[in-house]
């Protein structure tokens, strides 16, 4: 856990077991620095939904509830953008070539809108792979100026 | 909290009232059971009432579709009921606002089974 000041940038992290605990704190989290970032307040749930399903992928998907795996979240918020970065320690998957769920055959399949959801509520989505295992994701929200 | 349902019966129809947060885990799962137990138990017209659901997630609108299709494959209906505007936003953008029947009014979303079914 830490937190620290670069600048402008202020930012929170946390080291977290991966449980879907972990998932409901992270969202808690994140909606309480959006809050104090001045993140407008349509925005606040667009933000609390993407962690939510971002730590979902990285707990469920990625660490697959592996006690000994953690996820490391962290919250940066300057005064033009708030900023999420997730990491996981799992396998990872193919960010890329995941089913359309909006297409008609995929209309009523139980799951594979996560990452749909995270796209339409944040401005920017970007997923590396790292080695020699885990995958971050980063969610970034522009902020308008007052 | 995460979710509450609670079921009742108005004539042929079972409401389910939902209440909380249906997420990933206990929320998901408790619909699920919740509907499995009803077509389990030969329910067939099935509404269930959102109105006080505060969050859905990306699970929680699986478990939707989920519940959907197999009370659709067991040849009854599942209607929704009173959405907020959050859920009716996740529905739109997902493109399955037109593939639940919604409606905002009890009584009508109650007769509007018998008017469909024979």
């Amino acid at each position: 856990m830490g937190k620290n000041s670069r600048g402008h940038t202020e930012t929170v992290e946390r080291f977290l077991d991966s449980t879907l605990e972990s998932v409901d704190h992270a969202e808690e989290l994140a909606l309480q620095e959006a809050e104090k970032a001045g993140v407008p307040e349509d925005d606040l749930h667009k933000i609390a939904m993407a962690v939510r399903e971002s730590m979902v992928n990285a707990v469920v998907h990625g660490n697959r509830y592996n006690a000994h795996k953690k996820v490391h979240l962290s919250l940066s918020k300057s005064p033009k953008e708030f900023v999420v970065r997730i990491t996981d320690q799992g396998d990872g998957f193919d960010y890329e070539n995941l089913p359309n769920p909006l297409a008609q055959e995929n209309l009523l399949r139980h799951s594979g809108r996560g990452i749909f959801l995270i796209k339409a509520f944040m401005d920017d989505f970007q997923v590396r792979r790292l080695e020699p295992a885990g995958t971050e994701v980063t969610l970034v929200k522009h902020l308008v100026p007052k | 909290m995460s979710v509450k349902l609670s079921t009742r019966q108005v004539g042929d129809v079972s409401v389910v009232d939902v209440a909380g947060r249906i997420t990933l885990g206990e929320g998901s799962s408790a619909l699920r059971d919740a509907l499995r137990d009803m077509v389990g138990k030969g329910h067939k017209m099935i509404l269930l009432n959102l109105g006080d659901v505060s969050y859905i997630d990306s699970s929680g609108i699986g478990e939707l579709v989920s519940g959907f299709t197999t009370v659709t494959n067991q040849g009854g209906q599942l209607k929704l009921l009173n959405l907020t505007k959050r859920v009716k936003d996740l529905l739109q953008i997902t493109k399955l606002y037109t593939v639940f029947d919604v409606h905002d009014d009890e009584a009508g979303a109650v007769r509007s089974f018998a008017t469909k079914t024979p």
